[in-house]
């Protein structure tokens, strides 16, 4: 098992920069998430910790040995890549073997460690045929029983449910989770999908434009984003940011709409805000309670969404609120309607630097 | 009816009588093209085919003013056989010629595209300059490579023993003369197989080397358990088009030594030339040898398509 350190590791492509100088501390038998849009630099970070990719500045410490510029071969780390990387013109069994094989185990060995991953993942059934006639499911349990047999430091796994299908998907990410538990091996794993990085990650890293925007838990990431990219990506939808000003403990959203801030909060902007001055006010759409007080809005759009109903309400014609409501929950298009948010769920941020601001805890 | 369809029902029939004429059916057309086609084939290539099976059961010459005469299987018996007429030894020098031209053509032509797949400045120059040899007519390249190997005046032995005048006699040696072929024909054919092996390697995906670097596969692993067999349909295709052109090899033979010294360099082909063309002109027996030529060159390329199907499946 291993503890991953990068420290002011950077990468550039020519001019562009892909990864700039990141710090990030992976304990022992973590779950950590890179978690960003397409192009943010997370795999590359990734192919960093690897080797396959060399950095530009930086150290890579794996387990208190510097190994920023070892091979891949000498990092004693596995890999799982998102199209499965599986050798064609081997069987199953060959490809699981590949990696003893290379380090010259014995056949016995080869063989009992084979069997081994193979029943942990449940291919015991197709060692013996191509990955070709596989199933996308079946191919990345292979190519997970390739990372697994040789109890390697890390995983590394770059998207590795991203070529598979939404049913193969769900049963696969509880599988990693599972194998994650039972292995406790340190893994780093990539990923653009927040639902994914939500249910999976110990803690989520969450990047953007080759930066990193906020490391933390699921819960700290999803209810105390760190900036406004974090609050809008993560949440599905994002978080409502609506625009307003700031003074006596109101925020003016709109023309006769405001909202009054809750108690805790008001020494805070008071301070930040020097008493007054223009905020962004943050909520998730379970926070708001469709109801006869509170602010005023109209019923935009409603979508069933199975378990419950998500309502677009219509902030006096520039912002749409959504808003999370019991499935039994209808709405003509147009209906005025009230919402209040809960207090404990509000979270404020800076229009200018785009930070969240925090609220100061009294003991 | 609207106005429109008014006109073109009253011109109906004369319209389709006219259209007729100028335009022909699609199964006419179809005739005009395979016909002249399947003619040209049936007697250039089928006639040909069948005549010279039927020659090869009999006593014929073509420059002898008599009818072919019925010797059944007097002509292969002669072949197989008769160890006066040498036709073993015709066999075995293109047996040596093509293991030993075919095997070196794929070291070498594999080795080179290994080489040539790696991109370096002035790489794309330089694969397209190897492949200028095999561009050039054998009979040229035999002409050229005879002043090579002139043991007086060619550059092969002051480059090889850095001494002209006391170096081999590369063609006129019988030792060394199946030899000299062989050189060049590896010259002038490794590019091919370059060609080809540059197509596998260069198709063989760049995460499966980076996924044995962190199997930690050591690069002689990496390229006896990734690239070699991942090339290996091409390599076999390689072997078996240089197979068949050393089962056939003539005009280089011709263009540098004739079949010469004595019967060292004579390879079936240049048998069956001399049979067939010189002398008396011996029709119904080199017909015969033209026949188990093409059986060995079928059977061979059997074994290959087998070999090869086993590497695409197995």
């Amino acid at each position: 098992m291993a503890t991953i350190e990068l420290q002011q590791v950077e990468k550039k492509f020519g001019d562009l920069h892909a990864v700039k100088p990141m710090d990030l501390t992976i304990h022992d038998g973590e779950f950590v998430v890179l978690l960003g849009p397409s192009g943010c630099g997370k795999t590359t970070t990734l192919r960093m910790i690897s080797g396959l990719e060399a950095v530009t500045g930086g150290r890579i410490i794996l387990n208190g040995r510097d190994v920023t510029w070892a091979h891949p071969s000498e990092r004693d780390i596995a890999f799982v890549f998102q199209f499965f990387a599986l050798y064609s013109h081997l069987t199953v069994r060959q490809n699981i073997a590949f990696p003893l094989q290379a380090q010259g185990e014995s056949k016995e060995t080869i063989r009992q460690r084979v069997a081994e991953v193979a029943r942990l993942l449940r291919i015991e059934h197709v060692l013996d045929v191509k990955p070709g006639s596989l199933s996308g499911g079946d191919r990345q349990r292979v190519a997970l029983a390739r990372a697994l047999v040789r109890r390697p430091a890390a995983f590394l796994m770059d998207e590795p449910l991203g070529a598979l299908d939404a049913e193969f998907r769900e049963t696969m990410r509880a599988e990693i989770k599972r194998l994650h538990i039972e292995q406790h091996a340190t893994t780093v794993y990539v990923t653009h999908d927040q639902i994914e990085a939500m249910a999976m990650g110990d803690r989520i890293v969450v990047m953007s434009d080759a930066v990193v925007q906020q490391v933390g838990t699921p819960a700290q990431v999803y209810h105390d984003p760190a900036n406004l990219f974090v609050a809008h990506f993560i949440g599905s939808p994002g978080m409502n940011l609506i625009k307003g000003r700031y003074a006596a403990g109101t925020v003016h959203l709109r023309e006769g709409v405001s909202y009054p801030v809750p108690d805790f909060w008001v020494s805070t902007l008071n301070e930040v805000l020097k008493g007054e001055g223009d905020v962004i006010l943050g909520f998730r759409p379970e926070a708001v309670t469709v109801n006869s007080e509170g602010m005023p809005a109209t019923v935009y759009a409603t979508d069933l969404h199975g378990g419950y109903t998500m309502l677009h309400l219509d902030l006096g014609g520039e912002e749409i609120v959504h808003a999370r409501a019991p499935r039994s929950v209808h709405y003509p298009i147009g209906t005025a309607v009230r919402f209040a948010l809960e207090p404990a769920m509000v979270r404020f941020f800076d229009p200018v630097t785009e930070k969240a601001i925090v609220r100061e805890v009294t003991a | 009816m609207s106005q429109l369809e008014m006109p073109a029902v009253a011109a109906g029939p004369a319209y389709r009588r006219q259209n007729q004429r100028r335009q022909m059916s699609d199964r006419t057309i179809t005739h005009l093209f395979i016909w002249p086609t399947l003619i040209l084939l049936i007697l250039m290539n089928i006639f040909p085919l069948f005549y010279s099976l039927y020659l090869s059961f009999n006593d014929y010459s073509v420059i002898a003013n008599e009818p072919p005469k019925w010797v059944a299987l007097d002509n292969y018996e002669k072949i197989l056989t008769n160890e006066r007429s040498r036709y073993w030894h015709n066999f075995t020098v293109t047996g040596k010629y093509a293991v030993l031209s075919v095997g070196l053509q794929i070291v070498v032509g594999f080795g080179l595209a290994m080489l040539l797949k790696e991109k370096f400045a002035g790489s794309g120059l330089i694969t397209t300059l190897i492949l200028i040899p095999m561009m050039l007519s054998p009979v040229v390249v035999g002409l050229f490579w005879k002043l090579i190997f002139d043991p007086s005046k060619g550059i092969f032995n002051h480059l090889i023993y850095m001494n002209a005048t006391g170096g081999k006699e590369w063609l006129s040696d019988p030792t060394l003369a199946l030899w000299a072929i062989v050189i060049v024909d590896v010259w002038m054919w490794s590019p091919f197989v370059v060609l080809l092996c540059l197509s596998g390697l260069s198709a063989i995906p760049s995460y499966l080397y980076e996924a044995a670097a962190i199997d930690r596969a050591s690069g002689w692993f990496q390229f006896r358990r990734i690239t070699l067999p991942q090339v290996m349909p091409l390599l076999l295709i390689a072997v078996l088009f240089r197979t068949i052109e050393a089962f056939k090899q003539f005009d280089l033979v011709m263009g540098l030594t004739g079949g010469t010294p004595g019967d060292a360099t004579e390879t079936v082909s240049v048998r069956l030339y001399r049979e067939a063309f010189l002398g008396k002109f011996k029709t119904g027996e080199s017909s015969a040898l033209a026949y188990i030529v093409l059986i060995i060159i079928i059977a061979v390329s059997n074994l290959y398509i087998r070999a090869l199907n086993r590497t695409r499946e197995g």
